[in-house]
């Protein structure tokens, strides 16, 4: 069916593949079991914009959300290009297994659809979507995402409270099931691009250890989350 | 008799012969006493799949798997509480539950585990429903509570002779926390308990985060390496038979 789909989506390219403006549905579900999303920001812009990429350097404003969940920064970098955004439609955190839901009237040239959250408890790690063509055609569309990690701090799994760009360690553990006083897994930032995360190491220590997140709560494989777009 | 009129107009009652005659555009003639005749029962249409579940893990056998037919309900809901039966399967890779669950039409289960790099195929068959939902369910049986499979996948476009595939990923049901401890894993790694009532983890389904094991410190789990896993765990193909 989806190579069908393909076919008459080239078929019909000279009339679809012109930009149109939208109204689509964004379904965003946790799937992990331990993790939680900071809010979200959920923007359709055009080709020509991005939130991240991966495989180069954050922007300032992609560390502050990655680092300390604050998307206001990338907020207003949307608006300079005068996307169609939705920030933190979960009014807060979306805890593991949750699900928040936001809608978008997108604009003609805004065919693109970017979704950014900071994982936590991470140092900077975040759930993302970079750059998904909205389709033209109307239907339910399932995307995985998954988690990255900004390249711009240690992941000392440290829960400190650092949140702010350049100050280490991992804002809070939102499930209250972190730890404290550990030593740190490591003090050197490794790949300085957008990569995939490596994902926490942890310990079973909640007092000590290497790392103040728990091994047996606070790991977890991709995806870690879940979208479905629905074109109207 | 409403329902038997609708599909044959030759079977009918006398008494009703003149307004069915009618309704069906067939002979006005009143007078004429219809034969009653039963039309012999239609030839039953058989719908089978194979389903063949292969094992794309270093040390994680599958419990027999679980492949049923239904038109309604959920095997499981990521972000829901597990049922008994999905949690008795991802516990202890009993899917005796998951077999009778009550909107199960159709189902059959693998006769034994499916070791790492192997796989197993199972033939499922149903009359006279084109479009029922295949769920499939197996226990990674080196761990608390990890499964993977699928949950109500539309068979209805699938034709005779093609196939479908993907690749599963790894689900925790949530009913049993990650302690990897040898008195709670069934698998050949710790020979523990499998199956415990009792829920002490978050109680829904999600995503698994993998397994820690005591090579990458957990000291008291019961795992190695050799267990550890990253998605996808499983590829699942099926394909319509007749």
């Amino acid at each position: 069916m989806k190579k069908t789909s393909a076919l008459i989506l080239s078929a019909l390219a000279t009339t679809t593949m012109s930009t149109q403006a939208a109204d689509i549905d964004i379904h965003i579900q946790n799937l992990t079991q331990g993790i939680y999303f900071t809010p979200l920001l959920v923007t359709a812009h055009s080709d020509e914009a991005a939130l991240f990429h991966v495989g180069e350097a954050a922007s300032g404003e992609l560390q502050a959300m990655a680092e300390g969940a604050d998307i206001s920064g990338l907020e207003s970098i949307a608006d300079g290009v005068s996307a169609n955004s939705s920030a933190n439609p979960a009014g807060g955190l979306l805890a593991p297994g949750a699900s928040t839901m936001t809608m978008l009237s997108t604009s003609a040239d805004n065919t693109r659809l970017s979704i950014v959250g900071m994982l936590l408890p991470t140092n900077d790690g975040f759930v993302g979507l970079d750059s998904w063509h909205i389709p033209s055609e109307a239907g339910t569309y399932t995307i995985y995402l998954n988690g990255y990690d900004a390249g711009t701090e240690a992941n000392d799994e440290l829960i400190t409270g650092g949140g702010a760009p350049g100050v280490p360690g991992i804002p809070a553990a939102p499930g209250g099931n972190g730890g404290t006083n550990g030593t740190g897994v490591t003090d050197m930032n490794g790949s300085e691009v957008i990569h995939i995360h490596p994902g926490n190491i942890g310990d079973d220590m909640i007092d000590g250890g290497k790392s103040d997140v728990d091994s047996r709560v606070h790991r977890w494989l991709n995806p870690v989350a879940k979208v479905t777009v629905t074109v109207n | 008799m409403i329902m038997v009129m609708h599909k044959s107009c030759r079977f009918v009652l006398p008494a009703l012969a003149a307004f069915v005659l009618a309704a069906c555009g067939g002979s006005s003639n009143n007078d004429h006493t219809p034969v009653v005749q039963p039309p012999p029962p239609p030839a039953p249409v058989t719908y089978s799949y194979e389903v063949t579940v292969v094992n794309l893990t270093n040390g994680q056998p599958l419990s027999p798997v679980a492949v049923v037919l239904h038109q309604e309900g959920h095997l499981w809901t990521v972000g829901e509480s597990a049922s008994e039966a999905l949690e008795l399967m991802a516990e202890g890779g009993d899917n005796s539950e998951i077999l009778a669950m009550e909107n199960v039409m159709a189902s059959a289960s693998g006769e034994a585990p499916v070791g790492p790099g192997h796989s197993d195929t199972i033939t499922v068959s149903i009359e006279d429903v084109a479009d029922a939902n295949l769920s499939v369910a197996t226990m990674l049986v080196n761990t608390n509570d990890a499964f993977t499979g699928l949950d109500s996948v539309d068979l209805a476009e699938l034709e005779v002779g093609a196939s479908w595939s993907t690749m599963s990923m790894a689900y925790d049901a949530g009913t049993e926390a990650n302690s990897e401890l040898q008195s709670t894993i069934p698998g050949p790694a710790a020979g523990g308990n499998g199956f415990d009532a009792a829920r002490d983890d978050v109680d829904f389904v999600a995503m698994h985060p993998g397994v820690v094991t005591k090579d990458d410190g957990l000291m008291e789990s019961v795992l190695t390496s050799h267990h550890r896993f990253d998605n996808p765990v499983a590829k699942i193909i099926v394909t319509r038979m007749q």
